[in-house]
C-alpha cells in the first residue's frame, strides 16, 4: 500500500470505440479483495448515482455499467480540462462458487461496492476425524 | 489527451492555447506530474467552477481554503474498511493525501466560494467579488 497519491487516475478508455449515447465509455478503476465471506469488487465511478448503476450477471459474467452524470456549471464556459466525462463500463468473470442471488451492490462517493458472498456449499468445511 | 467540451467552443484561442499546454507538458523537459485529483476549469465573467473527481473520499475529509487569488485544495483518499485478514487480488485504486493550489483569475473572498459533492465530485464555484468586476466608464459630452 502506498501512501502517495501523486498519479492522475488513469482513465483508460474502454476498447469499444462507439456508443448509442455518443459518450466516451470508461474503465472504471477497481479494487477486488478477498475476504473470509466472499469477495469485494470497489469501482471507481465519479459522476455515477446509486440508479444509473446497472449489474447483469450471465452465465458466469458480471458486467457493470454506470451512466454518468456530467458536471456542467450553468452559464460558464469550459476553459481547462484534464479529465473526461463518460459512462463506465467493465466486465469481471466470475468462478463458479458465487451466489447469484446474495450478489449485493451500493454506491457511496461515486465508488461502487459490489459484494459477492460464496455459496454455503463453496465455504471450506472442517471434517471432523473420529478415532476408530 | 481527451478535449471532450471543445466541440461547442467558441473561442479558438483557447482551444490552441490548451493544445500548447499539453504539448508543453508532455515534453521530457519538464519534469511536470500528473496531479491529483484531476480538476476541470469553467470560466463565465461573474465566476470560475472548479471540478475534481474524488471518487471514495469523504466530503469531510477534504479541505478547501482560498487566500488572496490562490485556492488550496488538499484532502485524504482513505484506504477503505476491510475485515481483518482479507486478501487484496487487486489494487487498481490510489490512497493517501494529497493537495493542489490553483491561481485564480482574481482575488477571491470567503463568502463567495461554495463548494458541493455529489457521487464523487466535488464542484466548487467562487464568484468573483463586486469591486473586481471591470467597471463601465461612461464618456461625457465634453
Amino acid at each position: 500500500m502506498t501512501n502517495d497519491v501523486t498519479e492522475t487516475a488513469d482513465k483508460t478508455p474502454a476498447k469499444e470505440p462507439e456508443t448509442t449515447t455518443g459518450t466516451r465509455i470508461y474503465r472504471p478503476l477497481t479494487d477486488i479483495v478477498e475476504t473470509s465471506d466472499g469477495v469485494t469488487l470497489m469501482l471507481e465511478m465519479p459522476g455515477v448515482a446509486a440508479e444509473d448503476v446497472d449489474l447483469i450477471l450471465e452465465q458466469r459474467v458480471l458486467t457493470i455499467r454506470g451512466k454518468v452524470h456530467p458536471t456542467r456549471p450553468e452559464k460558464l464556459q469550459p476553459t481547462y480540462a484534464e479529465y473526461g466525462e463518460g459512462d463506465y463500463e467493465r466486465a469481471f468473470t466470475l468462478s463458479d462458487d458465487f451466489d447469484p442471488d446474495k450478489i449485493d451492490a451500493a454506491v457511496a462517493n461515486g465508488v461502487l461496492r459490489v459484494t459477492l458472498p460464496r455459496a454455503a456449499e463453496a465455504k471450506p468445511r472442517k471434517i471432523a476425524v473420529k478415532a476408530s | 489527451m481527451l478535449y471532450p467540451f471543445h466541440t461547442g467552443r467558441r473561442d479558438p484561442f483557447a482551444l490552441m492555447q490548451s493544445l500548447l499546454g499539453d504539448l508543453n507538458r508532455a515534453t521530457p523537459t519538464r519534469t511536470a506530474q500528473p496531479s491529483f485529483p484531476a480538476i476541470n476549469v469553467w470560466q463565465g465573467d461573474d465566476a470560475v467552477a472548479i471540478t475534481a473527481e474524488l471518487p471514495g473520499v469523504d466530503p469531510g475529509d477534504i479541505d478547501i481554503s482560498v487566500k488572496d487569488n490562490v485556492l488550496t485544495l488538499s484532502g485524504e483518499s482513505k484506504v477503505p474498511d476491510v475485515p481483518e485478514g482479507s486478501r487484496w487480488h487487486r489494487n487498481e485504486r490510489r490512497y493517501g493525501k494529497f493537495t493542489r493550489a490553483l491561481h485564480l483569475p482574481f482575488a477571491a473572498s470567503d463568502d463567495k466560494v461554495e463548494a458541493r459533492m455529489a457521487n464523487g465530485v466535488l464542484r466548487i464555484v467562487i464568484g468573483r467579488p463586486d469591486e473586481d468586476k471591470p467597471k463601465k466608464i461612461e464618456i461625457k459630452a465634453a
